[in-house]
């Protein structure tokens, strides 16, 4: 069995089906991106992913584990916090959160989580040194993404590019299992895109599962084990990069393709 | 009629408007939160009930609030309540709340009054506050594994106080000069002990409006404090 395996994944808003019979595999250290066009249901199959939106009927098991199910629309709160923690999910509009500063964004939930682990009085010592940790690893990742300079920044004073970063190294900060992405550079300039594409990139290097949803073509065939094209809530076609870019066999595909093709060559 | 005298008299009756001020402002914030959270409530009857109240309170006058409710005190009272506690502090303290018979009870009916109007003012303010933050703050938190509670209390509140700021401003700057309107059932505030010196002199009418011009520049001094005090973020 697939590391993530998601079976028959159905969602409507109301009388619009918006997923049809979904079903997805990914692989452990693999990058999954997902492409088509909007309506396609895309999104939605993300946030169903990352307990947004809840499927109203499917399956979905990580690891060996059944995450999503017949019962588990009656999971309390804190079993669905738990839930959640198995993903990560960066937004396109970035949704840091302005008023704290870029190492107040990343260390902010893991600290929360801590609080509700660790009794902050009680077990002082533990705790500063759990502290500590959250501190060392949020400073790691901001290294990482190349932004040491900017800990003591806020929001409002990066470059969307360089909160598309941060909001990585926020999602990064919880050890998610699966790192989703929804259309990371679509709110960005043209210019800024190549620094939050660098850095997914390295993170594939790494090993990092990904989903992304994605409408950067030449990234998704760069970057991706594996290609899955939605249209109309189903998936379409998918496969390995070349094979779904460079010998696309159903007609939605050919004709999106083209449509995407001609756009960027205007 | 010496300066001396009307100030003393001005300040005893501004310290009542300061009270009623302070008191309404310590009841209505909550009490504003608490009705904004009914109206957005997902459950329909409550927030039907409450948009109703809200249309209510603020679409009477506050001065016909004051009265009902002065009148519903005084019906409810047969024990003369208010009355007897007057005279206690009257006898006890030297401390008298108003005039041409108004206590403590008219008072306590003003503090209500008040309360319950600008908690409803207050709420649409808290209200399109906390509706004006976009839900991807909340989807964030969401998926950073954070409670409902967490979310509120660590991500939205502070980006909804930095947003309310400027309306909330207006709304308490409104409140201090709306004190004025407790007058009407005797309780002697500012106005009402200048108004007591117009037979010999028309002054003290002038004076008591540098009182509230001191009080509002020092409040929206405050508020402009405050306001920079928030400015290092853009929310």
């Amino acid at each position: 069995m697939a590391y993530l395996e998601i079976k028959n994944f159905n969602k409507s808003f109301g009388n619009t089906e918006v997923l049809k019979g979904i079903d997805l595999q990914v692989e452990k250290g693999q990058v999954v991106s997902i492409i088509g066009s909007s309506g396609s249901g895309k999104t939605t199959l993300l946030r169903c992913i990352n307990f947004l939106e809840t499927p109203n009927s499917g399956e979905m098991i990580l690891d060996g584990v059944s995450l999503i199910n017949d019962l588990s629309k009656n999971d309390s709160d804190a079993l669905l916090r738990e839930k959640r923690l198995n993903f990560g999910l960066v937004f396109q509009s970035f949704n840091l959160f302005p008023q704290y500063s870029v190492l107040g964004n990343i260390t902010l939930a893991p600290t929360l989580l801590l609080n509700d682990k660790i009794n902050k009085r009680k077990q002082k010592e533990e705790y500063l040194k759990e502290k500590t940790n959250i501190e060392n690893d949020a400073k790691a990742l901001l290294e990482k993404i190349g932004l040491t300079d900017k800990a003591n920044s806020y929001p409002c004073e990066l470059s969307g590019g360089q909160c598309q970063r941060v909001a990585i190294a926020r999602a990064l900060a919880l050890k998610p299992k699966i790192l989703c992405f929804d259309e990371p550079t679509s709110a960005l300039d043209p210019e800024l895109t190549g620094e939050v594409l660098k850095v997914i990139r390295a993170l594939k290097d790494e090993g990092t599962t990904m989903i992304i949803v994605t409408h950067e073509m030449g990234f998704a065939k760069n970057v991706s084990d594996k290609v899955v094209f939605m249209a109309d809530g189903v998936i379409e076609e998918e496969g390995d990069a070349k094979s779904v870019f460079d010998n696309p066999k159903s007609e939605k595909l050919i004709h999106f393709l083209s449509s995407v093709n001609n756009k960027d060559g205007e | 009629m010496s300066f001396i005298e009307v100030t003393q008299s001005l300040l005893g009756g501004f310290a009542v408007t300061c009270l009623l001020f302070i008191l309404t402002l310590i009841l209505s914030l909550p009490l504003g939160l608490l009705i904004s959270f009914c109206t957005m409530s997902k459950f329909k009857p409550l927030k039907f009930v409450f948009k109703i109240f809200v249309w209510i309170i603020r679409g009477v006058p506050l001065m016909l609030q004051i009265f009902i409710i002065y009148f519903l005190v005084r019906t409810a009272d047969g024990a003369n309540f208010w009355a007897k506690l007057d005279t206690f502090f009257y006898f006890e303290y030297g401390v008298q709340f108003g005039k041409n018979g108004a206590g403590l009870g008219a008072f306590i009916a003003v503090l209500i009054a008040f309360a319950i109007n600008y908690a409803c003012y207050f709420s649409e303010i808290f209200r399109g506050g906390i509706e004006s933050i976009s839900k991807g703050q909340h989807e964030a938190g969401m998926v950073l594994g954070l409670t409902k509670k967490q979310i509120f209390s660590k991500i939205i509140l502070l980006q909804v106080i930095k947003r309310i700021v400027p309306p909330m401003s207006n709304e308490i700057i409104t409140l201090v000069k709306d004190t004025a309107l407790s007058n009407s059932i005797g309780i002697v505030e500012i106005i009402l002990q200048a108004k007591l010196f117009t037979q010999q002199a028309i002054w003290p009418l002038f004076y008591s409006g540098v009182f509230y011009l001191i009080f509002v520049g020092i409040l929206t001094l405050l508020f402009g404090y405050l306001e920079k005090k928030l400015s290092y973020f853009k929310a």
